[in-house]
């Protein structure tokens, strides 16, 4: 599905990636994790044809990113919903880009905001939701583009446990019903367990990925519970914190 | 109860405050420079059935056709200035230096080079607005967040459609702001514009009634263009409840924080 080689990226003279080589598969849900400043987002907006990198290539199913691709769904670290337009103005948006006629708009949109449980808040704006519902509508707007690939930007960091917990839930849902890649940055060990089937571990200075655990816990509701799911997270904290295996 | 009819009447509460300002000045000072209130409404209202709706709307064309040319140039540079960095070094600095210039000292040689006419009268207006406007629109695009840039981006927008999803929708806000002051400082510039070359214009019906020593009717012309000020203020209050319903959602109801 996704194959990077050598990806390079500067900001000015700072070297921010450094030849970084990614291979993901088709249907494959991989998570990104690693300290504040390596990179991981900029990784995420080069994979998203937000910016170009320096000198390397991205290659989706086959063919070379270059500038935001049409199945591709992205949720940024904040967001991005736009102030001015409401719940149901925002989610339609991709839709309305790609002008779709109005009512198949109407007919995707509506479906979309009525699985997440936003579709009631649909005629308010963004300052008028909670964090949560926030979040929701961005899932939504990504979703409603029927992506083959989701790129999440530390998408339930700003959450409660509870709310972060029942959206992690509405994705491994959304992953066995639309059957597409998903690929997301987290900070948390455990969102990383719980929702990545890879785990890769990103160090700084240059930006470069230190290891991927193989994770076979992916998506098992009670795996919380197991003890299985917390040797992964104390390996995958061992790796972050340095030590070698 | 007093807050609600505070909110609810707004500009009748604002007008009894004004108009017994006046009163109470007019009984202390007793000169004929402060006219009572209620003689100079009937005045007002004599003069109405007169040329003094031509007055209003001889100015009122004049604003109007200044700030929409304001609007077009502003805006247009505003938000190449916003968008272009390269350009906005080279000119901001510019544009900064010109931007506190008294242009109101530039208005003889708008005389000389544009005749005494309307149109030296209308770039006399334009220009001072002008800067209001750009520097207003420039400052804020460039305030958007990249964020929000790239978050359309990734949906894959266009330019035109980053435009008009992204740029003009969160402009639109500060335009109708920087609209309220660039009003409020035209209808002062009124005064020196419409000092030559006219008989028409509630700038001029002022100063010539004040120069007939005629305070009853200098302040009728006052009371004019309040008026006319207040509908134009009203206007822009109607736009944006219209089409900037957002703005007025995350400033909250409740203003008073403190
Ligand atoms: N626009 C920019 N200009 C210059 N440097 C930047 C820019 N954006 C990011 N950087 C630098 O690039 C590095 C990586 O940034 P990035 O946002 O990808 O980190 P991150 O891993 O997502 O961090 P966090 O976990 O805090 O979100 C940081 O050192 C940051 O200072
Ligand atoms: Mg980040």
């Amino acid at each position: 599905m996704i194959e990077v080689k050598d990806l390079l990226i500067k900001y000015g003279n700072h070297t921010v990636l450094d030849h970084l080589q990614l291979h993901v598969g088709s249907q494959e849900s991989i998570a990104i994790i690693g300290p504040s400043g390596c990179g991981k987002s900029t990784l995420l907006y080069a994979l998203a044809g937000i910016i170009k990198p320096q000198s390397g290539t991205i290659e989706i199913n086959g063919e070379a990113v270059n500038g935001t691709r049409k199945e591709t769904g992205v949720i940024l670290q904040s967001y991005g919903l736009l102030p001015w337009k409401t719940v149901w103005e925002n989610a339609s948006l991709g839709l309305q880009i790609r002008k779709l006629p109005k009512k198949d708009i109407q007919t995707k949109v509506s479906k979309i905001l009525k699985q997440l449980h936003i579709i009631d808040q649909k005629n308010k704006y963004p300052v008028q939701l909670s964090g949560g519902q926030q979040q929701r509508v961005a899932i939504a707007r990504a979703l409603a583009i029927e992506p083959d690939l989701l790129l999440m930007d530390e998408p339930f960091s700003s959450l409660d446990a509870i709310v972060r917990e029942e959206l992690q839930h509405v994705l491994v849902d959304t992953y066995y019903r639309k059957k597409l890649s998903i690929l997301f940055v987290t900070h948390n060990i455990e969102e990383a367990v719980f929702l990545g089937q890879k785990i890769i571990v990103m160090q700084p200075n240059p930006g470069s990925i230190r290891a991927i655990v193989e994770n076979e816990h992916f998506g098992d509701p009670d795996l919380r519970k197991k003890k299985s799911f917390h040797e992964t997270c104390v390996k995958v904290r061992q790796l972050m914190e340095g030590q070698t295996e | 109860m007093i807050q609600t009819f505070l909110s609810k009447y707004k500009t009748i509460y604002a007008s009894l405050f004004v108009i017994t300002f006046w009163y109470l000045c007019h009984l202390f000072i007793q000169s004929t420079i402060i006219p009572n209130p209620l003689h100079t409404f009937v005045t007002f209202f004599r003069l109405l059935q007169g040329d003094m709706l031509l007055h209003v709307g001889a100015s009122l064309l004049r604003i109007s056709v200044s700030v929409f040319i304001a609007i077009v140039i502003g805006v247009s540079l505003g938000l190449f200035l916003g968008l272009h960095n390269k350009l906005d070094r080279i000119f901001g600095p510019v544009v900064y230096l010109l931007y506190p210039l008294p242009k109101i000292a530039f208005l003889p040689i708008f005389m000389i080079l544009f005749g005494l006419g309307n149109t030296s009268k209308i770039i006399l207006i334009t220009v001072i607005i002008l800067f209001q406007i750009l520097v207003t629109i420039r400052d804020s695009v460039k305030g958007l967040s990249k964020e929000l840039f790239y978050s359309i981006r990734s949906l894959g927008a266009s330019k035109v459609q980053i435009y008009r999803h992204l740029i003009l929708p969160a402009i639109t806000p500060k335009l109708l702001t920087a609209l309220r002051i660039s009003v409020g400082t035209s209808i002062s510039v009124l005064f020196f514009a419409e000092n030559y070359a006219t008989r028409y214009g509630i700038g001029y019906f002022i100063m010539d009634a004040w120069i007939r020593i005629n305070y009853l009717e200098m302040y009728a012309g006052i009371i004019a263009i309040s008026i006319l000020g207040l509908v134009v203020f009203k206007a822009i209050d109607l736009i944006e409840h219209g089409i900037c319903k957002w703005t007025l959602l995350e400033k909250g109801e409740n203003n008073s924080y403190f």
